[in-house]
């Protein structure tokens, strides 16, 4: 029973950190009809930009702030260098977003150099709890309780803010929003951000949990991220949430059990979601493309 | 006219390849309520997308209280003053009735209350139904609420693009009173298929057939003229 107990924290921990690195591209896709392939590399560099702030501060909060503020900046170039020229052709993102994720990846190296980076845990999140005979490690409990507050935070400001309403509002009809007097570019820089301060903070939470950073991780991490958008329903933050929990919670019992299925298993997943239900759990209704 | 509240001189619009609306001469008096009429295809939805901007004219010019307004993008012409309603109604699905009106306000002021107020006593309905799902509203309901929200807005001039569409004939009834008590407070734009409404609403009218404007003039002068209506309307 311990066994299985703790493959659910693990599992319910990768998934809040799928769930960070998609909930920001599921509103990217689901506002602004942009498919960004470059998204995973926002994961890598926060997970790079957290250890490095991480070693020269000592300070573990400041390292996720950096790695916040790195997602922020280049979620910002990303958007006005790299998308902004491409809004309303598929082929021309998948392309430019593929090549700029790899730019991305280099770039990483030739900042940070070519090796694999070490990532420690912060002192006071180091050790586990032990309740009987299940065992709780304590980062990924704090990984679960960081993915949760983050999951509620955006939902009290998508429920309760003009903004919020605003973003929910452009995923059913980014036309009629304008016409009733809102700068629609606006809000897709802002969301662009968010959605990219989100990963790279998944990826500074990641790596004290693997131990090593290495600059491919962001396709790795992207290619599950689109699943999580996919499986939960594009523009649905809670179904980011809900297929992010199923991904990694399938992620980690078939890790353990059928390591080499793992990928498959989620794969599966999404095979069945897109036959029996290609708009996802949960749909977003009268979503037009204008 | 001196006053004129909106002004289309030789409009042109295309949609992809298609060329849409042909050199559209086209003027708005405050106060009054300007009906486009014409058969389907015939650019009455393209000529009010032009004026928001939602469609950009190839050439020509769109005046908005004296101001050329034409290469704006369609958030800063509502901005001006100028209320939407679509043909689809564009209700956020999933958002409430309440929601729907506050992504709507752009400033939450004691005038906008006011104003909030005043259509809700148009449309109890909205009122009674304000946390229910806009997607869950009937379709009168829904044009109610389109209505509604472009209304609560100071706005000087509404668009509204057949709201008649699809509704029972009672609750056409009931939109065309609030359109009447509308008009004494606004100018509107009125695009109509159905000309009860439109002649009931109508001070002035213009024909479009094939994206040329082909007649205009008073709404009496149209009620009598059976020619006119048989030949662009398909009224007998």
């Amino acid at each position: 029973m311990e066994l299985i107990i703790n493959l659910a924290i693990n599992g319910i921990a990768m998934g809040m950190l799928y769930f960070l690195i998609a909930c920001g591209l599921t509103l990217i896709f689901g506002l602004m009809d942009v498919l960004n392939f470059s998204h995973g590399a926002l994961f890598a560099w926060g997970a790079y930009v957290g250890i490095w702030a991480f070693d020269v501060t000592e300070s573990f909060v400041i390292g996720l702030i950096a790695a916040i503020l790195a997602g922020l900046i280049l979620g910002l170039l990303t958007e006005l260098i790299i998308i902004k020229p491409v809004y309303g052709n598929h082929i021309q993102q998948i392309l430019i977003t593929l090549g700029f994720m790899l730019v991305l990846a280099e770039l990483l190296k030739v900042v940070f150099g070519p090796d694999i980076m070490a990532a420690s845990r912060p002192g006071y999140l180091d050790g586990s709890w032990s309740f009987g005979d299940v065992t709780v490690i304590k980062y990924r409990a704090f990984i679960i309780l960081i993915g949760l507050l983050i999951f509620i935070g955006i939902m009290l400001v998508l429920k309760f803010t003009k903004v919020g309403l605003i973003v929910r509002a452009g995923v059913m009809n980014k036309e009629m929003v304008q016409a009733l007097g809102i700068n629609i570019r606006l809000v897709f820089i802002g969301v662009f951000m968010v959605g990219s301060a989100l990963a790279a903070l998944g990826g500074a939470l990641f790596v004290p949990n693997s131990g090593v950073a290495y600059a491919e991780m962001g396709m790795e991490f992207g290619i599950y991220a689109f699943i999580v958008v996919i499986i939960g329903g594009m523009g649905s933050v809670p179904g980011s949430l809900v297929a992010a929990l199923l991904v990694g919670l399938s992620g980690s019992f078939m890790g353990y059990y059928y390591s080499d299925l793992s990928m498959v298993v989620t794969m599966i997943l999404m095979f069945i979601i897109l036959i029996f239900r290609p708009q996802g759990l949960f749909q977003v209704s009268g979503v037009s493309n204008k | 006219m001196e006053n004129t509240l909106l002004k289309l001189e030789q409009i042109n619009t295309h949609i992809e390849q298609f060329h849409i609306l042909h050199n559209i001469d086209f003027e708005v008096q405050p106060g009054e309520v300007t009906v486009l009429l014409g058969r389907n295809g015939a650019g009455k939805t393209t000529t009010l997308r032009t004026i928001m901007g939602l469609n950009s004219a190839t050439n020509g010019t769109v005046q908005f209280k004296g101001e050329d307004i034409t290469k704006l993008p369609p958030y800063h012409i509502a901005k001006r003053g100028i209320g939407y309603v679509p043909e689809d109604q564009g209700i956020f699905y999933d958002l409430s009735v309440g929601e729907n009106m506050r992504v709507g306000m752009r400033q939450e002021d004691d005038a906008t209350k006011e104003r909030m107020d005043w259509v809700l006593d148009l449309f109890p309905d909205l009122k009674k139904f304000w946390k229910k799902p806009g997607g869950q509203l009937s379709g009168g309901q829904k044009q109610m609420l389109s209505i509604a929200r472009s209304y609560v807005n100071d706005n000087d001039l509404l668009l509204i693009d057949e709201p008649s569409k699809g509704l029972a004939p009672v609750v056409v009834e009931k939109v065309i009173e609030s359109i009447e008590k509308m008009k004494e407070k606004t100018t509107v734009v009125l695009v109509e298929q159905n000309f009860y409404m439109a002649s009931r609403l109508g001070d002035r009218f213009y024909i479009l057939d094939d994206g040329i404007t082909v007649h205009h003039g008073d709404m009496e002068q149209l009620r009598e003229d059976e020619e006119l209506k048989r030949k662009y309307l398909g009224i007998a």
